[in-house]
């Protein structure tokens, strides 16, 4: 039905995607997937005519034989929506904030003239149903619900005029794996109910292992490998496809001997804020952190996982002493850990946060942003003490000590972690919080990462408190983990234990909810998750 | 939206007290004797006290305060001392000239910058565009009053198709509008210029948005986009722009109506200024003061029906 046919595109000359082919058949699942910048959203933006300017491309993509590239922008307007639906990664932006959620389903109708305004809202009411937000009123806007039920909006909205081609670029990336969970299965269910075709693009290797009939692997601008989801899993002709497969399960060597003194103590701590208001009242206080305890060892890592809600970042500023906290005690090597602890206490207790992009200041060099936590030392180091410093901390990160002198917009997303990392690790502490610290990085950085911080936990004798969603991750660099579930840690042990036999009704539903790759497949490590 | 409402209406009453004490602390009590500034230095004993008898300097400061506030919240701005006429009489005359003049121009400026901002928005990079911000450019960078002087020149002087001056008063409301078009338009200029640079920067913005993209892919046109979502929620930073030009113009057009020998507020705060009437002074800049705090009022009323997302605060 749709079919690319050696489709190749340059953006101001430059190559974006070559001679990609591929076939989509009615009703069926297509799996696309692929790192960042390997022309996936791309090639979904050619199907939809909505490539950026300077865009310039050759070959054939058609519909039941129309050429889409050769149609004029009316007649895409035409297509888009009504043969063409498309839905994208962020949720929480992909809406109009300041229009309804009934009116944004229903223009889909309205604008390509197939009802009239009441009508439409009707047929905007049955697709809302129809995703599940029949507790929904339709007066509702964007920011009233959350991250899953937008993206359950917008499916209401591509799919409105049913479309005989749905294409959902990375759908679940932005949600919780239990979200991710509900959303595909809807996704797989409104395909089969409508007989459409699902165009499924994703990093993420384990969501199309469960859900696309067919694959392809993108990598710069090139399919490397199609074919049927499990021939393509088993075989893994091409030598990308198994790199994809072993970053995507990858398990760094460790060897960690963990000391039995506490580095790291949390007894029963509280966080609570003011509940929303209510008119003039306000409802009654929320807990984000409910008598939270727990002991992190020198040398040990150790994991915290929970969903977006869960209490997690409220207790990550708490153990890096930013916020106040209501009850309980945090000490860190018997030192009490409170906003108004000194600063040299600080030294011991470094972090690195998700966005590589966002967290440094794009106007200084990297010899300035790593060695900014010295100001946190009594007695910080000068002149060419800082530059060695700062050296030291680019080698153990596997940069370049000439790199020091480039500013962050020069590396690549794996490279500003990196250093990240660095900078962390500059006043010599012994915890390491990593906040999310991989999870916005493609698999194969993403496992680089990791062997680096197995590494470096050896060579410094390094704690990690490893807060993520991504259970991949955790199972992979963690000797023991928290499981957190609404401001309570609900299941604590060691991390095999706790993944091979959860005994908390909730760790078995998010151990559940996780896409996973085939068991019988993967090459010689075990399936994670 | 109830508490919101309640929120802004206390922060405009408490905004309002300060600048009353300010005002009146600048003006009646930090310089000293007002009757002696006003009549100068060769002013005789019996005019001095004669004068402050007259301005009711007698009481303490705190009572001369309660009894300025408390005549105005009754309408009783006190009596001009050039004039010799009631401030609130003169402030109403003035008023039927600044006000319309005000509202004229904001429309005006309004009518001009919302299509130029959208069309250079959605031309970015191309010519239309760089021919909309080099305009804008220069109707910011020209003074009003020189451009004034040239409307002047080719509208009644050449052409006589408007008068070059002078206010004849609203029993016809034809030529009142009329003798009001040409400072209108001159006040217009450069605040239809600031304007359409902040629309077309907003809209910009919304751009990228991804509520944009999604919109594109359900079937709507580059146009429809636009004015069916990047529109409204480009229109926050307009709107707060549009106050501040509403509060400028009510005030702010000294010049041009000296230029067209317009009657209006801003010369009447001039002339209570260079003649040392500070009754005039003190009760205008009050009440120049309740008009913007009024305005900005209304703007974040207006944010609140532009943006859901606020009424919830």
């Amino acid at each position: 039905m749709i079919a690319l046919d050696r489709l190749s595109l340059s953006i101001h000359g430059q190559p974006i995607l070559r001679d990609v082919s591929l076939d989509i058949a009615p009703g069926e699942i297509f799996g696309l997937v692929g790192e960042s910048g390997s022309g996936k959203s791309m090639t979904a933006l050619a199907l939809m005519g909505l490539l950026p300017t300077g865009a310039a491309t050759t070959g054939r993509a058609s519909l039941d034989g129309t050429d889409l590239l050769s149609l004029s922008e009316p007649a895409l307007c035409r297509l888009r929506g009504n043969e063409i639906g498309m839905i994208f990664q962020e949720p929480m932006t992909a809406l109009n904030p300041v229009q309804t959620i009934g009116a944004q389903v229903a223009e889909t109708l309205t604008i390509h003239g197939k009802a009239d305004a009441t009508e439409a809202r009707a047929i905007a009411r049955d697709r809302l149903d129809r995703v599940g937000l029949k507790h929904i009123p339709m007066d509702r806007y964007p920011h009233e619900l959350s991250g899953g039920q937008r993206q359950r909006v917008c499916i209401a909205a591509a799919i409105a005029l049913h479309p005989r081609l749905l294409i959902a670029d990375e759908p679940t990336t932005a949600l919780d794996v239990t979200t991710q969970a509900q959303i595909l299965d809807l996704l797989r269910d409104i395909v089969a109910d409508e007989g459409m075709s699902l165009l499924l693009i994703t990093h993420d290797l384990a969501v199309v292992a469960d859900m696309a009939d067919r694959i392809a692997v993108m990598q710069t601008g090139e399919i490397v490998e199609t074919g049927p989801t499990k021939t393509v899993l088993a075989r893994q002709d091409h030598p990308y496809t198994r790199a994809l497969f072993a970053a995507s399960s990858h398990q760094p060597d460790r060897a960690t001997y963990p000391d039995p003194a506490p580095l790291l103590a949390v007894e029963n701590v509280t966080r609570s804020y003011p509940g929303p208001r209510q008119g003039f009242r306000r409802s009654p206080p929320l807990h984000a952190v409910d008598g939270v305890s727990f002991a992190l060892h020198e040398g040990e890592s150790l994991g915290l996982v929970g969903e977006s809600g869960c209490g997690k970042s409220t207790l990550t500023r708490a153990i890096l002493g930013l916020d106040p906290i209501q009850g309980g005690a945090i000490r860190l090597n018997g030192t009490p850990v409170t906003p108004q602890m000194p600063r040299a206490a600080r030294a011991d207790i470094q972090v690195v946060f998700q966005d590589p992009y966002g967290s440094f200041n794009p106007r200084w060099r990297v010899e300035r942003l790593i060695a900014e936590p010295f100001h946190l030392l009594p007695d910080p180091p000068r002149g060419g003490d800082r530059r060695d410093r700062v050296a030291e901390a680019l080698t153990a990160v596997h940069l370049s000590p000439d790199d020091m002198h480039k500013y962050p917009h020069e590396f690549s997303g794996g490279q500003r972690q990196r250093i990240a990392i660095a900078r962390a690790l500059i006043t010599r502490p012994k915890l390491l919080v990593l906040d999310e610290a991989v999870s916005a990085l493609d698999v194969s950085v993403r496992a680089r990462i990791l062997d680096l911080l197995a590494e470096l936990q050896g060579e410094f004798h390094l704690s990690y408190l490893f807060i993520s969603h991504d259970l991949t991750v955790v199972r992979a660099i963690t000797d023991r983990v928290l499981v957190m579930q609404s401001g309570k840690i609900v299941e604590e042990g060691a991390t095999e234990a706790v993944f091979t036999a959860p005994t908390h009704p909730y760790t078995r539903t998010l151990l559940k909810a996780a896409p996973r790759l085939p068991d019988h497949i993967g090459g010689s490590h075990d399936t994670l998750v | 939206m109830l508490r919101y409402l309640l929120i802004r209406a206390l922060s405009l009453s408490l905004s309002l007290i300060v600048a009353s004490v300010v005002i009146f602390a600048v003006i009646e009590v930090i310089p000293g004797d007002p009757a002696t500034y006003m009549l100068g230095l060769n002013a005789t004993d019996e005019t001095l006290a004669a004068l402050r008898d007259e301005l009711g300097l007698g009481g303490s400061a705190l009572s001369r305060y309660f009894d300025w506030i408390g005549g105005m919240l009754t309408g009783d701005f006190g009596t001009s001392y050039t004039y010799r006429v009631p401030v609130a009489e003169l402030v109403l005359d003035r008023l039927q000239v600044s006000l319309p003049l005000a509202a004229m121009a904001l429309a005006l400026s309004t009518l001009i910058a919302f299509p130029i901002g959208i069309l250079a928005a959605s031309n970015r990079g191309g010519v239309v565009d760089y021919g909309i911000m080099g305009a804008t450019q220069l109707g910011i960078a020209i003074p009003n009053f020189w451009f004034a002087m040239l409307l002047v020149l080719l509208f009644a002087v050449t052409l006589q198709w408007f008068s070059a001056g002078g206010f004849p008063g609203w029993d016809n409301p034809f030529l009142a509008l009329k003798s009001l078009t040409l400072p209108a338009i001159a006040l217009a200029l450069p605040q239809a210029s600031i304007l359409a640079r902040v629309m077309r920067s907003a809209l910009l913005e919304t751009f990228s948005q991804d509520y944009m993209r999604t919109a594109r892919a359900k079937g709507l046109s580059r146009g429809q986009a636009i004015r069916r979502h990047a529109l409204r929620n480009a229109l926050i930073p307009v709107l707060t722009i549009i106050g501040l030009q509403f509060s400028f113009l009510l005030a702010g057009a000294i010049i041009i109506e000296n230029v067209f020998f317009l009657p209006g507020l801003g010369r009447l705060i001039f002339q209570g200024i260079t003649q040392r009437d500070l009754i005039v002074v003190e009760s205008v800049t009050m009440l120049l003061v309740f008009s913007v705090i009024l305005v900005t009022f209304l703007v974040d009323i207006t944010y609140a029906l532009v943006d859901p997302r606020l009424r919830r605060r």
